[in-house]
């Protein structure tokens, strides 16, 4: 800390620091009442008191921090841990709050301020020498110019290891591992027949290989009402099960709830609402898109299996998400 | 310390003492008092620090509850360090794959990460462990209040005024590095909870316009999950978040030491000085009580208060979710702002600007770069261009105190529409129509609370316009304008402009600038805050010392 009351580093504490007399403070105004009764001159009745209240709480802080140190010794308990910790730290707060309560000056005291700026001699002197210094320098411009461009070029060549922080965002964002006879399976790995899923069930599933990758849930879905396919997407629904995206469209948290009596699926996170039997268009809520639907199909052997990527990207929006 | 800086020392001795109690009251403080002497002398020959100490422990601080909230942040960044770096012995950053063998049993089994195995091992094998991750969490929970709760004292008493501008922005930066270090805080333990955070920033990254994908890909490191974000996270959370911060808050006291507390006028306190309690001892007491109060309170809450119980939730799964999952209570308001906008997005050619762009980095944007312009856009509104070290009484500037509950009453709604499901199942409502009930009230709170913040205000003016007209003393006030004629030269020939000195008579706050511009404020009667005070502003008694 540096002194800023004055060049010299005088003292400024306490004592009026102008010649004339203070509205108001000084170190020890006669007769001024101080806020808080005592004071080294108070009273002796409330001196003892203050005293004794301020011996009581560091006494308490030493018995709680040796409870505490007992209750690591023990082998530890949260909740002691906390109360003797709380105790101890706030017993030696309160006696030293109570200290300068009863014991320390409280009378104001006053401190002048002074203009912050420096005064028009100062700056002219600080020019005069930094203008000096400047001379020196301008006086070679050429290598001025060049210590500024290899600074330069110096910098621009640092931001490089920047990139080395993540792969250029290329196709992942926009596809996932769903491939054409990919099988789905459940998080442990299981992969699943038509049968598996019940009427108005749902099923989290994943692409074989790939469970509990970032872009991979996938909801599985026995609707017991008609779909109403989009255009294009009337095979995508083999045997009545439909797939679509998990993650919501919103910001991207996993679309957890299915009401099977209004075929809705709902976010847990901000409550936005996907129909399911009209291609999980967003109903309610502050999701903008449908869920990514996943074209299915049943294999040779009873598996359900994926019949190419979902319809989009699934989850969040993003600038080109729309580009190919 | 240097020996020069104990003014006065108070007696050692104790009414009631023996007379050999009391020498050797006597006798023990010579000889440490030699041992500190040398060594404070050894120190003095090397630093030359006695005048510098000494000019810091003469240091004045204005007295009042409003300023302690500030101290209560810094405390709570203390805590914060002390705890955390204890945490750091035993957490784990890494993504490594494990199955969980602790001694909590209904995890065991589980394949979980390293860094929340570690979480949880700090949770119930590590002594002490439990208390310092929660006492941690909580100080977490208390350092952005407190900092929120400062900004306002300052924002309401008008504090940020030049010269303080500058300290202003220092400290707006401190919050937003604040909220991140919390949210990157618990994001590091890699359960369910966090694990949904870390998607939804990772989501609103995504959203920026161009080049939103490179911002994921580059702080992920790749697409979500992404292998690597535990540990950059744990970098950003223990070094350089917390050595910007401890940057800063020294740079934001050293300003307040250089350019002085504010004040409150009244009982003697002008434009030209500070009045209050002097550092050493008083100052330094109370506040090393306030540090160790903090502390007490954070240690019973991390005792006794559960928070974020990790093992409950289980560890990440980018399949599951937890259903009402809340985040810590900072960015609630951002979590609000997501389910309130509507499902709006910009789309042509072929690209797009998705809907949560808006109401997360819009709005956060917007927020934050308005709280950093908000000085210079008051100075501009008002044409006050003066220096101030007196505060404003909240209701002295209407427009200023409106605007300021407005912006709070906005955030409030954003807030409580963070936890809208919970509201709607609590109460039995359709979430439909808590919704649209929160909409109309982020829109509605403001205006309607602004307008009620206005009206209070004049009609507080009006009060304490009416008690001073009854209890008005002519005599005394025409001795004490003629007295001390406002806007001179003061004392010690520090000349402050007659426009700061001056105070304001409370009117309409209608005609507040154009007054500021019209009438030299010098010529006014200083009838100034001294209602408040309960005591006559002048005070001329006070001068004859
Ligand atoms: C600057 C203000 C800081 C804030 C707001 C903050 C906030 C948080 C929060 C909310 C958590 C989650 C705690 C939990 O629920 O378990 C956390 C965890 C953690 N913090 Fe901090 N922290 C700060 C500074 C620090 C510092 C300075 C360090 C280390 C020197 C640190 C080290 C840690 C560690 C290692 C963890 C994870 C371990 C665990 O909690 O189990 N933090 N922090
Ligand atoms: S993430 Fe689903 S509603 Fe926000």
């Amino acid at each position: 800390m540096t002194s800023d009351e004055s060049p010299s580093g005088a003292p400024q504490r306490a004592t009026p620091p102008h010649g004339g007399t203070p509205p108001h403070g000084g170190t020890h105004p006669q007769g001024d009442t101080p806020p808080h009764g005592d004071t080294p001159t108070g009273s002796h009745h409330a001196g003892r008191a203050g005293e004794r209240s301020v011996a009581a709480a560091f006494a308490l802080s030493m018995a709680a921090a040796l409870g505490l140190a007992v209750v690591y010794w023990r082998g530890g308990q949260p909740q002691l841990e906390g109360t003797f910790l709380a105790l101890a730290l706030g017993g030696l707060g309160v006696g030293l709050a109570l200290w300068a309560r009863y014991f320390m000056p409280h009378e104001d005291v006053e401190e002048a301020r002074k203009p912050i700026a420096s005064t028009e001699e100062e700056i002219e002197l600080f020019r005069e020498e930094f203008e000096q210094g400047e001379r020196i320098l301008t006086r070679r411009k050429l290598l001025v110019r060049l210590a500024g461009g290899s600074l330069a070029t110096l910098g621009a060549a640092l931001l490089f290891p920047i990139r080395s922080l993540g792969p250029r965002p290329g196709k992942g964002f926009k596809s996932t591992p769903y491939r054409q006879g990919l099988r789905l399976v459940t998080s442990d790995g299981r992969p699943i027949k038509a049968a598996d899923v019940a009427v108005d069930n749902v099923l989290t599933v994943f692409p074989e290989g790939h469970v509990d990758e970032g872009d991979t849930p996938t909801l599985l879905i026995r609707p017991s009402g008609t779909n109403r396919p989009r255009p294009g997407r009337e095979q995508w629904t083999p045997d009545g099960l439909i797939a679509y995206s998990k993650l919501c469209t919103h910001v991207g948290c996993p679309v957890g709830l299915y009401q099977a009596g209004e075929h809705l699926l709902l976010c847990p996170c901000h409550q936005s609402t996907f129909a399911v039997l009209d291609g999980a268009k967003p109903l309610f809520g502050p999701a903008a898109r449908s869920l990514p639907q996943l074209p299915l199909r049943i294999d040779a052997k009873g598996y359900v299996v994926a019949a190419g990527d979902f319809s989009g990207p699934p989850g969040p929006g993003f600038w080109d998400r729309d580009r190919p | 310390m240097s020996p020069a800086a104990t003014p006065g020392a108070t007696a050692a001795t104790t009414p009631g003492a023996t007379p050999a109690r009391r020498r050797a009251a006597r006798r023990r403080p010579r000889r440490s008092r030699l041992v500190t002497r040398r060594v404070a002398r050894w120190i003095d020959e090397r630093v030359g620090s006695a005048s510098v100490v000494r000019t810091a422990l003469g240091k004045v601080f204005p007295d009042h509850w409003s300023f302690l909230i500030g101290e209560i942040a810094l405390y709570a960044f203390v805590v914060l360090v002390l705890t955390g770096t204890y945490l750091t012995f035993f957490f784990r950053a890494s993504q490594q794959e494990v199955i969980y063998r602790g001694s909590y049993a209904p995890l065991r089994g589980v394949r979980m990460t390293e860094a929340y195995r570690s979480a949880i091992d700090i949770s119930f094998d590590v002594r002490a462990g439990l208390v310092m991750r929660q006492m941690h969490h909580w100080a977490a929970v208390l350092f952005v209040a407190a900092i929120v709760v400062h900004l306002m004292r300052v924002f309401f008493t008008g504090a940020f005024r030049r010269p303080r501008e500058l300290n202003w922005m220092v400290g707006v930066t401190l919050l937003i590095l604040a909220i991140f270090n919390g949210f990157a805080g618990y994001s590091l333990l890699d359960d369910q909870l966090s694990g949904t955070g870390l998607r939804i920033a990772y989501s609103i990254t995504l959203s920026i316009p161009v080049a939103g994908t490179w911002l994921a890909s580059l702080l992920f490191g790749g697409e979500f999950p992404g292998p690597d974000i535990i540990s950059r996270l744990t970098v950003i959370h223990i070094l350089l978040i917390p050595a910007v911060i401890t940057l800063l808050l020294v740079v934001h006291l050293a300003l307040v030491v250089r350019q002085k507390h504010t004040q409150f006028a009244g009982r003697g306190r002008r434009e030209d000085n500070v009045v209050g309690t002097p550092v050493w001892p008083t100052f330094m007491f109370k506040s090393l009580g306030l540090f160790l109060i903090t502390a007490a309170v954070l240690a019973a809450l991390g005792g006794l208060a559960q928070i974020n119980p990790i093992w409950l939730y289980g560890p990440f799964r980018p399949a599951q979710v937890s259903a009402a999952s809340q985040p810590d209570w900072y960015m609630g308001w951002l979590d609000g702002a997501l389910r309130l906008y509507p499902g709006w997005e910009l789309r042509a050619g072929g690209f797009e600007v998705p809907a949560p762009f808006f109401p997360a980095v819009l709005l956060a944007g917007v927020t934050f770069g308005l709280l950093y312009a908000w000085p210079f856009l008051e100075a501009r509104r008002t044409r006050d261009l003066e220096v101030h070290h007196l505060l404003d009484r909240p209701r002295d500037r209407p427009v200023r105190t409106a605007l300021g509950v407005a912006t709070l009453a906005f955030y409030v709604v954003l807030t409580l529409s963070g936890s809208s499901d919970v509201t709607a199942t609590t109460f039995g409502l359709s979430i439909n129509s808590v919704l649209m009930a929160l909409r109309i009230a982020v829109l509605s709170a403001p205006v309607v609370s602004g307008i009620v913040a206005y009206r209070l205000c004049i009609e507080l003016q009006a009060r304490d316009r009416a008690r001073q007209a009854h209890r008005a003393h002519p005599e005394h006030r025409a001795g004490s304008a003629g007295d001390r004629p406002a806007g001179r030269t003061s004392a010690g020939g520090a000349s402050v402009p007659p426009a700061a000195l001056a105070r304001e008579p409370r009117q309409g706050v209608g005609e507040e600038h154009q007054r500021r511009q019209q009438q030299p404020p010098a010529e006014q009667e200083p009838v100034g805050h001294e209602g408040h005070r309960g005591g006559d502003g002048e005070r001329p008694d006070a001068r004859r010392r």
